[in-house]
């Protein structure tokens, strides 16, 4: 019984200020006649007509498709890199200035300069979430490879494991909890320059569509886009984290373990 | 062992900086598209030298470093205030999981219609970025207060003011110092973009009309000045943190070794 009523108490403190917050929105915008504030209602019954069918399609999954693609290259690009150059002390030493100066490039000006090269279609989109993506992934992988136990790379190494085996069980294995942290960091940064990239250039998207509503004053169109945009964010902050506790299972059962036992 | 490192590392940044000068001159890029080196310092010089890039400058650096103190004053207040509260930690865990994902982009079209161009629009999305990283890194900070340490504090008999001060305050210092340097970067991010897509005054904005007009060496100068004030605010964050983190343990560790 108690038990119950635990789990009654944890999720009524989960749902109750969300809920009143939306309540509070809900009466406070009701009967408001600002045109930049428009009643929750009408955002909500906006919300169905706008982003459904062609919009959907035409918006919302060119948007989608661009970011997954973009992420996916940088992951690639940045693991592969990065262990790279975390495997090897000279070449560290070498590349760490340059990359310490890219990284700090802020990425939404990399748009104006990959449009130059690429204009202004997908590809440009592509390469611009790619190359902001990049550096977070990058520079957490080479820390990663760099803290390997050193106990265990000599265990593998008198054992013999040596090549692809002991990149995948040993290097890339501990480098994991790193390698995730620049995949998480990346995949807002991602966000934000999908967003901004089609702010700035392009003919559908779903910051394309939202820049349109705004320029058309179309209010409450707009804020379904934001809201959209939020709900979007939130879905794949959760998706990573799910995807983050499988692969990082063992990780986190081992922290826990270690922080109950001492 | 550093001298080395350092010298191979200015190699690197040689060799890097050749690279661009080598790749547009010997035709493997359009030299319209892709200026070499030495056409992009010319443009830098000449930036240097006129005072609407000082402006400029000034307007980026003022959005930021606003942004930065109330976004990290509030995200302390917040996360201090939140963790020290029974109960509400709980309550608002949901809340700040579902409002801290939100792309700060998002509020750019709001931004454009309520404050049009002017600093608040910047301030705005430099804020709402920057906050949750100082937010979420203080209530980690908060949650990793040694029990045996508060403990003995209440059993000592300090009051809710002191065991801030002395057992939750020291303890969660290194993690607010990550959450201000984390901010900083993300708060430069957003004041560049802010003036990029929505035009307010500063760098971005410049950027987006050298673009625009074609000025391509002074678009890369203006790029690699934000990297350099990247650089720089990454840099000095740090030495911020080690300073104020002298005594801690994580600091002290790193020197002796």
């Amino acid at each position: 019984m108690r038990g119950v009523e635990a789990v009654l108490l944890r999720l009524l403190l989960v749902v109750a200020l969300p809920a009143l917050l939306v309540v509070v929105w809900w009466f406070a915008s009701d009967d408001s006649t600002d045109v930049y504030w428009p009643p929750l209602r009408t955002i909500l019954t906006t919300f169905p007509d706008v982003w459904t069918g062609e919009r959907l399609r035409g918006d919302v999954l060119p948007s989608l498709l661009r970011l997954t693609a973009g992420y996916a290259c940088a992951a690639v690009a940045g693991v592969a890199l990065g262990t790279v150059i975390g495997s090897y002390r000279r070449v560290r030493a070498v590349c760490e200035p340059v990359l310490e100066f890219l990284r700090a490039v802020p990425p939404p000006v990399l748009v104006p300069v990959i449009m130059l090269f690429a204009g202004i279609g997908d590809t440009m989109k592509i390469a611009v979430i790619a190359s902001g993506c990049v550096w977070p992934i990058l520079l957490n992988t080479v820390e990663g490879v760099r803290a390997v136990d050193s106990v265990m790379s000599e265990t593998a190494r008198s054992y013999g494991i040596t090549g692809p085996a002991r990149l995948r069980h040993l290097v890339l294995r501990s480098a994991s909890p790193q390698i995730f942290a620049g995949l998480r960091q990346a995949l807002s940064i991602g966000i934000i320059l999908m967003v901004i990239s089609e702010m700035f250039a392009a003919s559908n998207g779903l910051g394309f569509t939202i820049v349109q509503f705004q320029r058309g004053f179309a209010i409450p169109d707009m804020w379904t886009g934001i809201l959209l945009l939020g709900l979007l964010g939130f879905v794949l902050s959760v998706v990573f984290r799910l995807v983050e506790r499988r692969a990082l299972g063992w990780y986190h059962g081992r922290r826990d373990a270690s922080r109950r036992s001492s | 062992m550093r001298g080395a490192n350092a010298l191979l590392g200015a190699s690197g940044l040689a060799a890097f900086l050749a690279l661009g000068e080598a790749v547009p001159r010997l035709g493997v890029v359009d030299e319209d598209y892709f200026p070499p080196t030495s056409r992009i310092a010319d443009a830098f010089a000449t930036e240097l030298a006129d005072e609407a890039f000082w402006t400029a400058l000034g307007d980026t650096l003022t959005g930021w470093a606003l942004g930065l103190v109330i976004a990290v004053t509030a995200g302390i207040l917040a996360g201090v205030l939140i963790s020290v509260t029974p109960y509400l930690r709980e309550a608002t865990a949901s809340t700040i999981e579902f409002l801290r994902p939100i792309p700060s982009v998002a509020l750019i079209p709001l931004a454009v219609l309520l404050y049009g161009t002017e600093l608040r629009s910047v301030l705005l999305l430099v804020v709402y970025a920057s906050f949750w990283q100082v937010l979420v890194q203080v209530m980690y900070g908060v949650q990793d207060v040694d029990p045996v340490a508060e403990e003995t504090a209440r059993s000592y008999g300090l009051g809710t003011w002191a065991r801030i001060r002395h057992v939750l305050w020291p303890t969660a210092l290194p993690y607010v110092m990550t959450g201000v340097r984390l901010a900083a970067a993300v708060a430069l991010i957003l004041a560049v973009t802010a003036e990029l897509v929505i035009g307010a005054p500063g760098l971005g904005a410049r950027i987006a009309v050298a673009q625009t007009s074609q000025a391509v060496p002074e678009m890369y100068a203006l790029v690699v000045v934000t990297g350099l004030l990247g650089l720089l605010i990454n840099v000095g964050a740090r030495t911020v943190e080690r300073r104020a983190l002298a005594w801690h343990q994580s600091v002290r560790g790193e020197v002796a070794v």
